[in-house]
């Protein structure tokens, strides 16, 4: 009985396996791992000697009230503030009383506003303005707490979260003779006009969107005909053409008394567009509706309009959420064309802060920023709207 | 019985609980709303259009458009009317974006693949581009190409160069182009015929199989002839049908070849960049959505590596990857209209001069928008006609 003594098996747990298993398991594996991972390292060198040494970063900070709300008068930047508070404490609610998808919301809006507040606390703003967005990011938490405790209906907190965007709006816009000022829109820029396009766009695009989507399955011709060619026209051009016709062409199809002003129709113009793109998201959730549903509803004889509003819809909206903050983020990113037709949003207040000569040779630093807020917003709500879809279960029941 | 039933439901409902008069009502309804929609909003731009003494009309479009365009890929000069400038940023639109679309789906699909990568460090690389790209502006990131990176590159005289063929400087990218020479149009036809040569191969093959006999010869030799074709028509035509002819350095600037503006080039790169990290996404999704039996059954019938990608996933994934590529297209055609940020003239950017200059917005629009429409719908007849192919069919 001859024994050879095998080798002792390669080792299976450890760095070296994990190693071995994931970046070095061939010779071509290996060889890749070795470049992309020197490229890797000769990249983050570079930015990091540019960021840390070079890049003239008071040029963001010294601007910093510019950035996040444009040429709004800074005495009056409590108003923003209280506006932004009011959605704050509500989200917290929601996410005390409704759980899992809202708590989400309710987690982006305390980072992000916590996020300002150290952003803030870099400039010349001011300690007031740190204690004002850092108060909003715990009282997200506060009213959190509140609506675990149950004493909320529910009832009134969807009609809270109905009105609480134009009272938002009008605190932010004011009274022309009232303590409250009124503030042109044309002074609101920076993050501010970028989130408030964004979100006043995907809210009120919300209900015309929906509209197009029950039209687009009607079983009336006309009405499907009428849905189907607009929702395919909205898709079928860029959204540079319809801002374009917003900005030139809607003010000459209104009455010349209706004066809109620009951030006015910029709104309109996007609302108009994302309406289609809304349209087809839910049309993609009423799909997804088995007709089970809409057979057992008619034979408990509901009529079509019950059929929808109390079965359809709200199986329909629960599962399109996820595909909604889809929407928002890319939204929110196309809200940079409202530069287009010379609206100070975030990208354009940048190039307004690159044309002052003192900031002159720093387009790197200021476009860095821009795109780093950006992202964060973006990727965060990605992240959310990913573990909404799970918490939601859409698909899986 | 159903005929006595309907007659007898004549006879009871009445007519404003009918559900047929209904349902025309409300048709009716709903087309009068939009209708007067429609009317009111023609009554005030008749009125607002009075009061400013403009007029609606598409009588400029014959009219001399009076002002220059940097790039044109057909004759053009500003004595040139305003449909032939239209012409020339519709093209040129389409330039972009045939050329974009085809870039991006390489870099797309070298995106998905690398995610898909068991290298560790390459998938993670991969995401993070995806990602990075993705939650960003797209305009923002042209913005940073024009304005950053290409204002950053070397004067004419110390060009970037690849050899003595591709320069790369602030005024832009200066590739070798092709140039007819001596029998040019003969080795035109032994291309055409070497085009010809796969299908016809394809069809004699088929009608050999259904009677019978296999030739799978035939395929491969279809295609062998059709890539020795263009090479004997150019020994035929005497050696140099079509020469390349380089970009030359003059006193101010690169003469001959290629030259593409700074503001073409960081549009291509952008709309390239962007749009492939998504068709990455999209063939990733594809890919890992081919079920896993498929691949160990290929394996198991012993297929090489090769095989299975070939034969069992690749025309599996295809079949999900399409829809949702034909919209990426779109998009990538749609986001063309950004050249305006970077001073590429295209569609949208000649429109809104000719807009400016005429005073005439809404006729303008109305073309602008009609082109974008009919180049979407083209895109997704095309595509859809495409994805019919791919679909395996279900038994």
């Amino acid at each position: 009985m001859t024994a050879e003594t095998l080798p002792p098996p390669a080792s299976t747990i450890g760095p070296l396996a994990w190693l071995r298993a994931n970046l070095f398991s061939g010779p071509v594996n290996g060889l890749v791992s070795v470049f992309v991972a020197a490229a890797l390292v000769w990249l983050a060198l570079q930015i990091g000697g540019w960021a840390t040494s070079e890049a003239r970063w008071s040029v963001v900070t010294e601007n910093l009230r510019i950035f996040l709300i444009g040429r709004y008068p800074g005495d009056l930047a409590w108003r923003i503030w209280l506006a932004l508070a009011i959605p704050s404490v509500l989200a917290g609610m929601s996410a005390g009383v409704h759980g899992r998808a809202s708590r989400m919301l309710a987690v982006t809006m305390s980072a992000v506003q916590a996020l300002i507040a150290v952003l803030i606390a870099t400039s010349p703003i001011g300690p007031l303005g740190v204690l004002a967005y850092a108060a909003n990011a715990a009282c997200v938490w506060i009213a959190f707490l509140l609506g675990l405790r149950g004493w909320i209906p529910r009832r009134a907190l969807t009609i809270a979260w109905l009105v609480s965007l134009p009272i938002s709006f009008l605190l932010l816009a004011g009274f022309e003779g009232t303590p409250l000022v009124s503030v042109s829109t044309n002074d609101w820029g920076g993050l501010l006009l970028t989130i408030l396009l964004a979100t006043v766009g995907i809210v009120l695009s919300f209900p015309l969107g929906v509209l197009l989507a029950v039209g687009r399955r009607s079983q009336l011709p006309m009405v499907r005909i009428l849905s189907t060619s607009y929702i395919e026209l909205i898709r079928g051009v860029p959204l540079v053409t319809i801002l374009f016709m917003a900005d030139l062409i809607l003010p000459l199809f209104l009455p010349g008394e209706w004066r809109l002003d620009r951030v006015a129709r910029a709104m309109g113009g996007i609302t108009l567009f994302s309406a289609a793109y809304v349209a087809e998201n839910v049309r993609g959730g009423l799909q997804a509706i088995p007709s089970g549903q809409v057979e057992a509803a008619q034979a408990l004889g509901l009529t079509g309009v019950q059929t929808n509003i109390h079965i359809v819809l709200p199986q329909a909206l629960r599962a399109v959420i996820p595909a909604n903050v889809g929407l928002f983020i890319s939204l929110l990113k196309d809200t940079t064309l409202v530069t287009i037709i010379g609206l100070l949003e975030l990208l354009n207040i940048g190039r307004a802060v690159l044309a002052q000569p003192e900031s002159l040779g720093a387009r790197m630093e200021v476009y860095t920023f821009i795109a780093v807020v950006f992202f964060v917003l973006c990727y965060a709500m990605s992240q959310a709207s990913y573990r909404i879809e799970r918490a939601l279960g859409v698909g899986t029941r | 019985m159903t005929a006595v039933r309907r007659d007898a439901h004549r006879g009871t409902v009445p007519m404003w609980r009918d559900v047929r008069v209904l349902r025309i009502a409300a048709q009716l309804l709903v087309v009068l709303i939009v209708i007067s929609i429609i009317a009111f909003m023609a009554a005030n731009f008749a009125t607002a259009t009075a009061e400013r003494g403009l007029g609606f009309g598409f009588s400029f479009l014959g009219r001399q458009a009076g002002f220059d365009i940097s790039e044109s890929l057909i004759p053009y000069s500003s004595t040139d009317t305003y449909s032939t400038a239209f012409i020339v940023g519709l093209l040129n639109t389409l330039f972009v974006s045939a050329v974009g679309i085809v870039l991006a789906t390489i870099l797309g699909i070298a995106v998905g693949v690398a995610r898909l990568s068991p290298n560790w460090l390459l998938n993670r690389v991969a995401a993070g581009y995806v990602e990075l790209m993705r939650n960003t502006p797209l305009l923002l990131q042209l913005v940073i190409l024009n304005f950053v990176v290409f204002l950053q590159l070397p004067s004419v005289r110390e060009s970037l160069a690849i050899g003595d063929a591709a320069f790369l400087n602030q005024r832009g990218l200066y590739l070798p182009g092709p140039s007819p020479g001596g029998g040019f149009g003969l080795w035109l036809g032994f291309c055409g015929a070497a085009i010809a040569v796969v299908p016809l191969s394809r069809v004699v093959a088929r009608r050999l199989e259904d009677a019978g006999r296999p030739s799978h010869r035939l395929r491969t030799l279809g295609v062998l002839a059709a890539l020795a074709l263009p090479v004997v028509g150019w020994i035929v035509a005497g050696g140099a049908p079509v020469t390349f002819e380089f970009p030359v350095l003059g006193r101010f600037n690169f003469s001959g070849g290629i030259a593409l503006s700074t503001g073409f080039t960081a549009l291509l790169i952008g709309l390239v960049i962007y749009t492939a990290a998504f068709i990455g996404e999209v063939v990733r999704g594809g890919i890992q959505a081919v079920r896993r039996g498929q691949l160990e059954a290929a394996r198991a019938l012993g297929l090489s590596e090769g095989q299975v990608l070939r034969l069992v996933i690749f025309p599996q994934a295809l079949r999900i990857i399409v829809p949702p590529l034909t919209s990426q297209y779109l998009n990538l055609t749609k986001n063309s209209s950004l050249a305006i940020a970077v001073g590429y003239s295209d569609l949208f950017k000649i429109g809104q001069t000719m807009s400016n200059q005429t005073g005439q917005p809404l006729p303008v629009i109305i073309l602008m928008m009609g082109t974008y429409l009919v180049i979407s719908l083209a895109t997704s007849l095309l595509m859809n006609l495409y994805n019919r192919r791919v679909q395996v069919l279900e038994r």
